[in-house]
């Protein structure tokens, strides 16, 4: 699905990414993880373009992505921060998104799971953040696509939402998509992710499932077995 | 890319400021032809007030709404579209709903002034053409200098530089150096010094149209002597081609080139 060999990237002096290696296969949800600042947003920013690497070669569905645009219809990306046109209504941002990508699309679903009918004319300057990240939910997910990018899916969401979005990705999953996320929310990440990817140091330091990282850092708790693995040193 | 374009000028025109800008003309126009009465002088003045103002506006709008789409443009890199095509599509969409302003404010009071049967139709499209040059250019300038400056005040600063010299110190400068210079031949000189500054040419060519010796100026004579009325109007607005292609091509490879 996604091929990565030997990514650099550094934004003037600073260093993000140096020789990252990664390979994700298809269908499956992968976490990648890693402390403030490892590289996990400039690695996904790359792998949709956004960010262009120094040196390296990208490859999403057997395509080499340099300067190609074509291969984002099949992508369906989460940002990190919900950052939307102030002076829509959230109803025009979905048309206007709908209308750019001139793809099937399932909204109604979306909108009603998440509650966002009493929103649909508000404009998106006056939503909280946290139905900012619901109607940015619905425009990642109201596509059919078998690539799924999400940039802390979780910020801001209510315990209700929350459940919500973990059925949908679960539903997602069963259809044999293939799903990035990253999360600093650790109980989340273990509830759904099949195997993980962390980032340290613009490298990538572990890649396996959750059992293969507490066997290698002889932890039985998951959230101890990241910190660990960040102070580990033996096994790089 | 058309798509871009539309959502960036219904935004445009859903904004107060185009409307301000527009009726801003309209009221220009309106005052200037029928208090007036008299049709060429109302279009010098009206040359004095667009050369100016048209960049400055196109300076100005240009800076602000590249940096208030900065999260549209955000959303829409992320989506299946062509970096150039999401830039140029929003700077086709700031240039043209300017335009628009200024060929409607200007025009509807022309129309109702019943220009259609008068003779100085020409010059007055002629006015138009440049003021749609000089919004396209300088709106161009603006999102160059945008795309690159992150930094909101910095880029304003150098926008605001940059109009301020094309407007008024370059011209100083350029007096200057002819009263310096002032025993050498200076014609090529001031032919090429004309030519790098579209605001210059522009008032070269409305000026040649209007064939107005008096306020031609002694660029202007020069431009006249060497190319003659009708070659002199092509070469310049042929100039303004290319001063309006510059910022587009690099607006295109720059984008290309950025991390988002």
């Amino acid at each position: 699905m996604i091929k990565i060999e030997n990514l650099h990237k550094k934004f003037g002096k600073n260093v993000v990414l140096s020789g990252v290696d990664l390979s994700i296969d298809k269908g499956g949800i992968f976490a990648v993880l890693g402390p403030n600042g490892s590289g996990k947003t400039t690695l996904i920013k790359s792998i949709l373009g956004m960010v262009l690497p120094n040196k390296g070669t990208i490859t999403v569905m057997d395509k080499n992505i340099h300067n190609s645009w074509q291969y984002r219809q099949e992508i369906d990306y989460l940002p990190q921060i919900a950052n939307f046109p102030g002076n829509l209504k959230v109803k025009e941002l979905i048309k206007m998104i709908k209308d750019l990508r001139q793809k099937p699309s399932d909204e109604e679903k979306l909108i009603a799971l998440f509650g966002l009918e009493p929103f649909l004319d508000k404009k998106l300057s006056n939503l909280s953040g946290g139905t900012k990240q619901k109607v940015n939910l619905v425009l990642t997910f109201m596509f059919d696509s078998p690539l799924i990018i999400l940039d802390e899916p979780t910020t801001g969401l209510d315990p209700a939402s929350l459940i919500h979005l973990k059925e949908w990705i679960g539903k997602e999953k069963e259809k044999g998509k293939t799903i990035l996320i990253t999360s600093h929310i650790m109980q989340f990440v273990e509830e759904i992710s099949d195997e993980i990817v962390y980032l340290l140091e613009g490298k990538i330091y572990f890649k396996g499932s959750i059992k293969e990282l507490m066997v290698k850092t002889n932890q039985t708790d998951f959230e101890h077995a990241i910190v660990a693995i960040a102070t580990h040193t033996d096994h790089a | 890319m058309l798509k871009i374009l539309k959502y960036s000028f219904y935004d445009l025109m859903r904004s107060r400021w185009s409307y301000v800008y527009f009726i801003f003309y309209l009221i220009l126009g309106f005052v200037l032809l029928f208090l007036n009465h008299d049709l060429s002088k109302a279009v010098i003045t009206l040359m004095n007030i667009i050369i100016v103002l048209v960049p400055l506006i196109g300076t100005i709008f240009g800076v602000m709404y590249f940096y208030n789409s900065k999260e549209f443009t955000e959303l829409l890199l992320a989506q299946p579209i062509k970096r150039s095509t999401i830039f140029l599509g929003q700077y086709f969409g700031v240039a043209s709903s300017l335009t628009l302003s200024l060929v409607l404010g200007l025009g509807i009071p022309f129309v109702l002034y019943g220009l259609f049967m008068s003779d100085a139709i020409w010059d007055f499209s002629l006015l138009l053409i440049t003021g749609a040059f000089l919004t396209f250019i300088f709106t161009g300038l603006a999102f160059n200098i945008a795309l690159s400056n992150e930094n909101k005040i910095k880029g304003f600063g150098y926008a605001v530089l940059l109009w301020l010299f094309m407007a008024v110190i370059y011209d100083g400068l350029f007096l200057l150096s002819l009263i310096v210079f002032e025993e050498y031949p200076l014609d090529s000189f001031s032919l090429a010094a004309t030519m790098l500054n579209p605001i210059d040419l522009s008032r070269t060519l409305i000026l040649l149209k209007l064939d107005i010796s008096a306020l031609l100026g002694y660029t202007g004579a020069v431009f006249k002597k060497f190319f003659g009325t009708n070659f002199g109007l092509i070469v310049s607005i042929i100039v303004l081609v290319v001063w309006t292609w510059i910022p587009i091509w690099r607006l295109s490879y720059k984008s290309k080139r950025k991390d988002f």
